[in-house]
């Protein structure tokens, strides 16, 4: 058992234009990469558990070529609203780099 | 013609390039070069406010280098969403700049703009007709929004582009365009496929940010041909593998395998990557599906209002561990101190208190899952939004005598809550995005307006479009 930030070369977290977050988690060798893909511990409904979001709020994309697994939510605020924190979305990922890989 | 050679400078103009690189670069004779000028990734203030995110000086330094080049080679120069926002104001500065170099420079270009700023008339209209539809997720789109917008922008696609070089310019500064359509623009013209020009493009935009190794800004080369196109940078230290060219897609993308266009959707499922070399990669497969109907994006900012701020942190575990009631009593406090300063004047729904506490959730805000406070310290940042400037500095006074002198049970006498290393500060105003929409428009041009000059160092003279 190992976490995933320890696995991935990049977790990142970034705008996909004004009203959404995009994360992108991505590996150096295919190897580790099928091996996360694999687990099961990576999926569309634990990363919504981890951002408190119904599975269907969630984009998921699994990108062979790239090695990486990939998803989007919504912003809770829009990018530069009042209230959003985050201008550029880009430390989102947090919640994301302690998910146990088996 | 059997293949197109592009050069992408920068990722941004005014982002910044190596000489070396550009040089290398015009020597393998690029048919054009491309560069994206915008985003909306600095946020909603540079639509709004007509500023640039990137300095004026460091534009001008790009603008003035592949101007230069450009004009050596005798090929044509395109610019997407000049000055960040690509609104008529932003337009306008590029243009000045690119006036600036000519006369300095002693250049003779035929130069287009195409504006992107959206007749406010012209929007209405189109909404009114059931033409502009919702993108997920969209905020509340009516004709109030439309008056109430500072600045609404398209952002074209390829067509504008082959417009203006079929009309014969070699320098075409547009405003808001899609990233990609500045440099797919000419190989569609040339005829070669769409599915390989958009792919092409898509990594060209953000200059050499589809490398390994990335230090700076700089520049990206490709070769578009009949099957595939490939890639490479040309600072010979930089690396394109298939694994980095097929990982641009990701970037501040919502689907890395389906990427919208105003005229289809580019589709990457099928892509395939290759290594030509140790430095270069070959990219096949990328298709083209054409969509029912064109669209336009459109890109809207209004006033939020004038914003005052105060810094200030916590060191007292008594108000740590109550810093949620401590907040909520301190809001209380600050609403009936405006509504005794303003009294009607000042709605309780006019004007905005925001805290943010750094220590607790300041950086993630809803999305933070840890909910106990660790730290011994928080910092606070407290910001009043208001209709007018004076307003906002009066409530961020307000909000500071307040939070100063806040009470808690835990102690008697008055206490000093706040350790506040400056006095309030006025931002000045502030800027939503308002708008997530595509418009239907009868063609691609009736949104882009183009006008043609015909500059000669340091004159120009407005020709017929």
């Amino acid at each position: 058992m190992t976490v995933l930030a320890e696995l991935a070369r990049l977790i990142r977290s970034k705008n996909a234009g004004p009203f959404e977050l995009t994360f992108d988690i991505m590996f150096d060798d295919v190897h580790t990469y099928e091996r996360v893909k694999n687990s099961g511990a990576v999926t569309r409904e634990v990363i919504a558990r981890r951002y408190g979001l119904k599975p269907e709020e969630v984009k998921f994309f699994l990108c062979d070529h790239a090695l990486a697994i990939k998803a989007s939510i919504p912003r809770p605020y829009f990018q530069g609203d009042p209230r959003d924190s985050d201008g550029h979305g880009g430390q989102q990922y947090a919640p994301l780099m302690d998910i146990d890989i088996p | 013609m059997d293949e197109i050679r592009i050069l992408s400078p920068t990722g941004v103009c005014g982002s910044g390039f190596l000489e070396s690189s550009f040089e290398a670069a015009l020597a393998q004779q690029p048919h054009f070069i491309g560069c994206d000028a915008g985003s909306t990734d600095p946020g909603p203030e540079y639509l709004g406010s007509g500023r640039t995110a990137f300095p004026k000086d460091a534009i001008r330094r790009d603008l003035r280098l592949m101007l230069l080049g450009a004009r050596r080679l005798g090929i044509p120069l395109l610019i997407g969403s000049a000055g960040t926002g690509g609104n008529d104001l932003q337009l306008g500065l590029m243009h000045k700049l690119v006036c600036e170099i000519a006369a300095a420079e002693r250049l003779e270009l035929h130069l287009a703009l195409i504006h992107a700023e959206q007749d406010k008339a012209y929007l209405k209209r189109r909404l009114r007709e059931g033409r502009v539809k919702p993108l997920a997720p969209a905020p509340h789109f009516d004709e109030k929004v439309i008056d109430r917008s500072a600045h609404i922008v398209g952002m074209m696609g390829a067509e504008p582009f082959q417009r203006a070089l079929e009309a014969g310019a070699d320098v075409i500064i547009a405003g808001r365009a899609s990233d990609t359509a500045i440099f797919a623009a000419l190989p569609i013209l040339r005829g070669f496929p769409e599915g390989i020009a958009w792919h092409a493009a898509k990594i060209l935009e953000c200059g050499a940010a589809a490398v390994v190794n990335r230090r700076t800004p700089d520049c990206m080369f490709a070769w578009v041909r009949k099957d595939h196109f490939a890639v490479e940078a040309p600072d010979p230290t930089l690396t394109c593998t298939p694994q980095s060219i097929a990982s641009h897609s990701l970037y501040e993308n919502a689907d890395p395998f389906r990427l919208v266009e105003c005229s289809g959707t580019l589709d990457l499922t099928e892509s395939r990557y290759e290594a030509l070399t140790e430095r270069a990669v070959k990219v096949s497969g990328s298709r083209f599906i054409p969509a029912e109907r064109y669209t336009v994006k459109l890109e809207g900012a209004e006033r939020a209002g004038y914003q005052s701020i105060l810094i200030g942190s916590i060191r007292d575990p008594y108000i740590i561990r109550q810093i949620d009631d401590w907040i909520a009593r301190l809001k209380e406090r600050i609403a009936s101190r405006v509504r005794m300063v303003y009294g009607t004047k000042l709605g309780d729904g006019d004007y905005l208190v925001h805290i943010r506490v750094y220590g607790k959730d300041g950086t993630m805000g809803p999305l933070e899952p840890v909910k106990e406070i660790r730290a011994h310290e928080l910092c606070l940042v407290f910001e009043a939004t208001a209709p007018t400037q004076e307003m906002a500095s009066t409530i961020a006074g307000i909000i500071r005598h307040q939070a100063l002198h806040l009470p808690i049970p835990e102690w008697s006498g008055l206490i000093t809550a706040v350790a506040c290393p400056y006095n309030p500060i006025d931002r000045g105003a502030v800027y939503r995005f308002n708008v997530n929409h595509v418009v239907e428009p009868d063609d691609p041009f009736e949104m882009f307006p183009m006008d043609l000059y015909e500059v000669k160092r340091d004159a120009q003279r407005r020709l017929a479009a």
